[in-house]
């Protein structure tokens, strides 16, 4: 013992030099891979939005030009595939056409742009028209790369529909993804006293309430065709799985999330044919299957303890992720479609409410490594290869963060960030960078990004 | 190359007789030495008020501690440096403390004599109740029982208020009983909700075990829904570990 005490004192320097050495390279390497999977490694394209010109006398013209210009601005620096040419280094002009701009002035310092997106917004007879062009600013002999027109009726409402649309165009052409600027983030709120179900837009505007139960409504999922909202709510029965469809605009029925026991977290299967949910219709809260009628019910797991939150793999459908407590404090686990091949997947602390990446490569759920009375840890987001089990943690020292969910595009995040007892919701980048809130009523929870 | 290979082997040792250590049940050492005591020696204070009760009061313990890395009472589990804490021994206890530290470690204990209740099953029978409501009677005889943090195993000081439990239904057989599971406003709601609804499973299962017809209990989760209490301190999160019993009408 001795011997070795002696001979492990003259190699410490060694290993801790060697500590020191492995620490930040896995760290770097570590945001590698998420930067990798997720595309947001990719180069940026320099891009500069000129303001929009505004056509014709009416006076509606200028406001919605506004909310258009701002919009598409936001849309465009949100999509984490540009490098934004800030306003105040572009060109004062607002070109309306490709025919009227100085594509060299956009070209050279300071604005330095490759492309550039511009065009004019009129109003006429109740009806508001945007026309837009992307140039590329490096290829003055034949400039053009987008040319759209997109006309609907005339509110501040539309004028960001069709920003959000041209930013997706914008990002679909240049960088060959689909933007979420048209997509929809679903969540709960209590700001009318009782926790229903609230929708808006993926950058937090056009909040709107969906259900009024007046009861506690929680976890919504949105379907892959984005036409039914299921989620649990309590009721005489107890705590159910229920429907409710945007198309119809009231409840629809679902049977196999009703009776016996507790239902709780529904989770949409990427092709829309099937629910899974946790359900202790049995005794134990299990995690059950069954078809998006709700027929067809088969109970996947069978242990002891609570088994909650699956979400399927969305580019199989063949596996489905969830968090078990049959070892004490819960873990996240992944299993075939089918209950076969159970697999932990985290290493201890309290790991909670997984969503499976767009891809099927990520995880990410929200941990808190070290969990317990008096313990120091945060509950955090964290994104997790599933391959490899290595993780990464996104974010630090902020609250109490859970209910992680992926954008369709698999670059983004939206979560749910609780200090004090004020909890809303924020969005921020696979990679854990440029956080934004999008909430501020201090009673929002449990968001779910939509398919598309 | 050669040189990690040693690094490696090197590690190995290490790993090897950290673990080796372990057996002697020093799972934080990571020097390979036993580690000199530094730092001042722990202090600890226990009380339990009031430290004499009928079978079935409740007995609130607090204490205090410095110095201290670990700290457990036995029967309780790992505590904070400080707090207070609600209990409901059904027999005589002498509740221990002792706090780990750098300096060593120091102990605490606090006596409770628990007088058996008279009688308890035929309380629902003598003077004072007939006045009672169904729902005061109930309210009563049945009483919640709580839980330990994480936990929806029914603790030993809650056999007894389930025994009690049992009793009165049997006596009032056409009383159906509702259950809800509720949890501590930490960690996220859905996994709260199965938690609670284990702990409401698990105080049906007490009672159907005591002789209770299943078909007489409901049980419901309500997770962290619905607290009994909404301050954050471990007190008031004991509060809200619990299964609570009422009429299910």
């Amino acid at each position: 013992m001795t011997a070795f005490l002696r001979r492990f004192s003259r190699s410490l320097p060694a290993l801790l030099f060697f500590a020191y050495l492995s620490s930040p390279i896995s760290v770097l390497h570590a945001q590698d891979w998420v930067r990798t999977g997720s595309g947001l490694g990719n180069q940026r394209i320099r891009i500069a939005a000129a303001d929009f010109k505004p056509v014709g006398g009416d006076p509606q013209t200028p406001q919605f030009k506004t909310v258009f210009d701002a919009t598409l601005f936001m849309d465009l620096s949100n999509a984490g595939v540009f490098d934004m040419v800030s306003k105040s280094m572009a060109p004062q002009a607002t070109p309306g056409s490709p025919q009227e701009i100085n594509l060299a002035q956009w070209a050279a310092d300071p604005a330095n742009a490759s492309m550039v997106a511009l065009g004019a917004l009129s109003v006429g007879n109740g009806r508001l028209t945007v026309s837009g062009w992307v140039l590329d600013a490096k290829n003055p002999g034949s400039p053009q790369v987008l040319g759209k027109q997109y006309a609907d009726t005339a509110s501040q409402d539309n004028a960001r529909a069709i920003a959000h649309r041209f930013a997706d165009d914008i990002i679909a052409r240049l960088s060959g993804l689909n933007g979420i600027a048209e997509t929809k983030i679903y969540f709960v709120s209590a700001r009318t006293g009782t926790k229903e179900i609230w929708a808006m837009d993926y950058d937090g505007q056009n909040q709107h309430i969906v259900t009024k139960l007046g009861t506690t409504s929680l976890s919504p999922r949105i379907s892959p065709d984005n036409t039914r909202l299921a989620f649990s709510s309590i009721g005489k029965e107890g705590w159910a799985i229920r429907m409710y469809s945007l198309e119809l605009g009231r409840m629809v029925s679902f049977p196999g999330g009703v009776a016996g026991g507790s239902n709780f977290s529904p989770s949409w299967s990427g092709d829309g044919d099937k629910v899974a949910f946790s359900s202790s219709r049995s005794g134990d809260p299990e995690i059950w299957v069954c078809d998006s009628s709700g027929g067809n019910l088969r109970k996947l797991t069978a242990f002891r303890g609570p088994d909650v939150a699956p979400t399927w793999n969305p580019k199989t459908n063949s596996q489905i992720a969830w968090v078990s407590g049959r070892t004490g404090l819960p873990q996240i686990y992944i299993m075939d479609a089918d209950g076969a091949n159970i697999q932990r997947m985290t290493d201890g602390g309290y790991a909670i409410s997984p969503s499976w990446s767009p891809n099927g490569q990520f995880l990410t759920f929200s941990w808190n490594r070290k969990y317990g009375p008096g313990a120091p840890g945060g509950q955090d987001i964290y994104v997790m290869d599933i391959a490899s089990k290595r993780w990464l943690q996104l974010t630090h020292d902020a609250g109490s963060n859970d209910y992680p969910s992926w954008s369709p595009d698999g670059r983004h995040l939206v979560f749910q960030r609780e200090i004090g007892h004020e909890s809303e919701l924020w969005t921020m980048l696979a990679d854990g960078t440029e956080q934004q809130q999008l909430t501020h009523s201090g009673k929002d929870s449990m968001p779910n990004w939509s398919w598309k | 190359m050669s040189s990690r290979n040693r690094i490696f082997t090197c590690l190995v040792l290490l790993i090897a007789v950290v673990s080796f250590a372990g057996c002697s049940k020093k799972k934080t050492s990571t020097a390979p030495s036993a580690p000199p005591l530094t730092g001042p020696a722990p202090t600890a204070q226990l009380t339990a008020t009031p430290n004499s009760i009928t079978a079935g009061d409740q007995v609130v313990l607090s204490w205090r501690t410095t110095d201290a890395t670990s700290i457990s009472i036995d029967g309780i589990g790992d505590v904070p440096s400080a707090g207070v804490k609600t209990v409901t021994p059904t027999e005589s206890t002498s509740y221990h403390l002792v706090a780990r530290g750098d300096g060593g470690s120091a102990d605490a204990t606090a006596r409770v004599t628990v007088t058996p209740a008279q009688n308890a099953v035929a309380v629902a029978n003598d003077m004072s109740s007939r006045n009672m409501t169904a729902e005061e009677q109930f309210k009563a005889n049945v009483q919640d029982v709580f839980f330990d943090y994480d936990s929806y195993d029914v603790r030993g000081d809650a056999q007894g208020a389930l025994s009690k439990s049992a009793a009165y239904l049997a006596q009032n057989p056409s009383i159906k009983v509702l259950i809800g599971g509720y949890c501590d406003e930490r960690g996220s709601n859905e996994y709260n909700l199965t938690l609670g609804q284990s702990r409401a499973n698990s105080a049906k299962a007490a009672l159907v075990q005591a002789g209770v017809a299943e078909g007489r209990i409901r049980v419901v989760s309500y997770g962290k829904e619905k607290p009994f209490c909404t301050e954050s301190t471990e007190e008031c999160w004991q509060q809200n570990r619990r299964a609570g019993f009422s009429i299910d009408q």
